[in-house]
């Protein structure tokens, strides 16, 4: 089935919900109300003609211009060869949306993951918790506004570069031979800062 | 053909944290271990934390992230061409199929076609490295198994590959070789000659490596009937790949969904079949990965017979910038599985979002369920034959 | 029997070693037991070095999977925050001497993670580095000069002549160094 077809069959199913095909330039998506989705992806699934039983990826992206958080649901049927993207808008301050883990597994996953990097609450998942960072990590970081703290546990989060202050051998000799000179005419010579190599 | 050893039913366990879980087991008397993140045995850096009860396992929870390099939030600040050696590490074992992903990705975006050489000059490199990852997955579930003398065998096959790809490209691991539109470099002289050779030793080889492990009894018992993932599962789950094909689905996104040269060639996409115990069990997992191999030769043949002259890579604009919100999705079949990009392009040179599926993310949600109720020697040629690595999982 | 070690770079280090230790040190350089610790992507550069064509087991070298019975730890790969604290665990856990490889541009700084958030900017944060093997990955003929050079530091060690200075090994080594330029 096209994409315009799926999206007319589900919009006669569930109207105002879904809404229509954007005309995207390389896929073609439909975005659905949140409070909707839950019902609209078991229809998706369960349907004979749609038959989508693969959630193939799941990605929240931060758009905080638009002060909105999109989720963005990529569905494969691997029965009738077709694919189908849906996209949910969640408010940015609090974003909540329905989990698909009930309809499709490998939602358990993929939600957690966006869950840990955005911030994104799904409601009605088993074992909502941080996947890939540190427990007691602060901060989701794949938000646009992430800030990223001095030090975890006392490590520190930076490397200061080994060339700080490291003055090549020829500039030392150059500035040793001019600092001789400088003596000799009695001028006053800035202190050289020397810095030895690191061992 | 023995019994498939399925998990009990235990209807008591639900998805608990750890903390519920170390909660619960003051009271049965049952050990909670740690297998990992430094194992010998893990694919990489990976925890599970295992109760037991010393040999059998009530549950694995496997633990991720020890890896998680933040490559996604590198793409946000990388131009689209500088990102390139961060898709290698994506999956560095089989990199050339991540870096072909990305490139299609941006290809798709952009709207060039790659020229026809540098297509085949992509597959070849592909194919190689489909078959130098499979010789690591073989090797490695070999040695998780018990049979240590195959693994290095393996090793000295893939040091031949990574000869021929140092020559292509000057790297034996992070290859970096791809580019938008194109590859970076040609074929050097007497390439076509060297593929050659190392296919026609290398197929000699495979038969060896069927003798010595495949069909051998111990390897057999071991494997056979352990964790058969129904067909399904296998889709709900979404297992990609040799995982997906064992267990009875015939997709390949190279026949299903072709892209590049891949209509051209002829080959043919080994499925499981159940031969030595249920159908989507851990030997046919390994058996789907041997078969592949030797496809892959069949296909590194016809590509170096069919190869036309031409250019190394299209005319691509220097600086990539595309207008902010352009999405495109792209899908290669890696050694690994369906490896899928998820790009948002932004404003300027930078990428907006990206996104990497890879299938070894989605089958770690699996050795949860399935490994209720095996034993500790079972959950290592469990994992093994998932072909799960650490940097696919935690990017 | 005194012997002296010069190295290159610029810089002599000398130490006179007696006889006996240079038995005991001859017997510990060749047969170093590395820890398995690979990561990322060095970790299989790592598998290769140990494998057929460049094999540091010629040189003694077997890899453990356990820190108690290993010498060397190489650490092969991309340390993130979560891994620094088994990283340091692992190494405590060792029994002196020990040495640590730091393999790889991101075992040594960061490599080319610099942007990133959860990446530990370098091993020697964690633990005390003997040896930088640079490179992405590094060769196995890198790596087994790294090995070689910690071949090198083991032999210039000193067990019985008396202790000048306690150099960063435990008390029971005098390591008597005189760098001149």
């Amino acid at each position: 089935m096209t994409p315009e077809e799926i999206q007319q069959s589900l919009a006669a199913k569930f109207g105002d919900a879904v809404g229509p095909l954007q005309p995207a330039n390389k896929d073609p998506w439909v975005e659905v109300k949140p409070a909707a989705l839950r019902e609209v992806c078991a229809h998706l699934k369960a349907d004979p003609q749609l038959h989508f039983d693969c959630l193939m990826n799941l990605s929240a992206l931060d758009w905080p211009k638009q002060n909105q958080i999109h989720v963005v649901y990529h569905l494969f049927s691997y029965a009738k060869k077709h694919a189908f993207i849906l996209k949910v808008k969640l408010d940015r301050a609090s974003p909540t949306v329905a989990s698909l883990e009930p309809v499709w597994k490998s939602a358990d996953w993929l939600e957690r993951e966006q869950f840990d990097l955005l911030g994104v609450t799904f409601e009605g998942h088993p074992d909502l918790r941080r996947i890939m960072l540190p427990d007691d990590w602060v901060g989701n970081p794949l938000r646009k506004d992430y800030a990223e703290q001095p030090h975890y546990h006392q490590i520190s989060t930076t490397r200061e570069s080994p060339l700080d202050g490291f003055i090549r051998l020829d500039e030392m000799k150059k500035r040793a031979a001019s600092a001789a000179t400088a003596t000799a005419t009695g001028a006053e010579t800035p202190a050289a800062e020397k810095k030895e190599l690191p061992q | 053909m023995t019994e498939p050893r399925r998990a009990p039913e235990n209807p008591t366990m639900e998805m608990t944290s750890n903390k519920e879980i170390l909660r619960r087991i003051e009271y049965t008397g049952d050990m909670l271990l740690n297998m990992g993140p430094q194992h010998p045995s893990t694919h990489g850096v990976i925890n599970f934390l295992v109760q037991t009860d010393g040999e059998v396992m009530k549950r694995a929870i496997p633990e991720v992230g020890y890896l998680h390099r933040s490559i996604e939030k590198i793409g946000e600040k990388c131009t689209y061409n500088g990102f390139m050696p961060y898709t290698d590490r994506v999956d560095y074992i089989a990199a050339m199929f991540a870096n072909q992903g990305w490139a299609m990705a941006v290809e798709r975006l952009l709207g060039v076609e790659v020229p026809k050489r540098a297509e085949y000059c992509r597959v070849i490199a592909c194919e190689l490295n489909r078959i130098s990852s499979h010789l690591i997955s073989v090797g490695t579930m070999a040695m998780d198994v018990g049979a240590v003398t195959p693994f290095p065998y393996a090793l000295r096959e893939r040091e031949f590959i990574n000869d021929l790809l140092e020559e292509l490209c000057g790297a034996r691991l992070t290859y970096n070789y791809l580019r938008i539109g194109g590859v970076a470099f040609d074929l050097p002289e007497g390439y076509a000659d060297k593929v050659i050779t190392f296919v026609d030793h290398f197929e000699k080889i495979l038969v060896e490596f069927n003798r010595l492990i495949t069909n051998n009894e111990i390897f057999v018992q071991r494997l056979a009937g352990l964790a058969p993932i129904p067909r399904e599962m296998a889709i709900d789950y979404c297992l990609v790949g040799p995982n997906l094909r064992a267990s009875g689905v015939h997709f390949d996104v190279r026949k299903d969904l072709p892209y590049s040269i891949y209509p051209e060639l002829q080959f043919e996409v080994p499925v499981g079949r159940g031969e030595m115990g249920a159908l989507g069990d851990a030997w046919d997992r390994f058996s789907v990965r041997c078969e592949e191999m030797k496809q892959s030769c069949r296909i590194l043949r016809q590509c170096i017979a069919q190869i036309p002259k031409g250019e190394s890579m299209a005319k691509v604009p220097r600086k990539i910038k595309f207008t902010e919100g352009l999405e495109a999705y792209s899908r290669i079949e890696s050694a690994r599985g369906d490896m899928q990009y998820y790009v948002v392009a932004g404003g300027g040179e930078n990428a907006y979002r990206v996104k990497v599926r890879t299938g070894s993310f989605t089958a770690m949600g699996i050795i949860d369920t399935l490994s209720r109720g095996l034993m500790i020697a079972d959950l290592v040629a469990l994992i093994a034959s998932l072909d799960v690595v650490a940097p696919e999982i935690d990017r | 029997m005194s012997k002296h070690y010069a190295q290159d770079v610029g810089q002599v280090v000398t130490t006179r070693t007696s006889f006996i230790d240079d038995i005991i040190n001859l017997a510990r350089k060749s047969s170093i037991f590395y820890l398995l610790f690979g990561l990322a992507c060095c970790g299989i550069e790592l598998m290769q070095t140990g494998g057929p064509r460049a094999d540091i087991d010629r040189f003694g070298s077997v890899p453990r999977a356990t820190p108690r019975q290993s010498d060397l730890m190489i650490v092969a790969g991309t340390l993130t925050y979560k891994m620094a604290e088994r990283c340091k665990l692992l190494y405590e856990q060792m029994a002196e001497p020990k040495y640590v490889i730091s393999m790889g541009s991101c075992a040594s700084c960061g490599g080319l993670f610099q942007l990133a958030y959860s990446v530990c900017k370098g091993v020697d944060k964690i633990v005390p580095v003997d040896i930088y093997v640079p490179g992405c990955p590094p060769r196995p003929e890198a790596l087994t000069e790294g090995l070689l050079r910690v071949q090198d530091k083991i032999v210039r060690e000193r067990w019985f002549a008396g202790r000048r200075e306690i150099g960063q090994r435990a008390p029971g080594l005098g390591i008597d160094y005189k760098v001149s330029a």
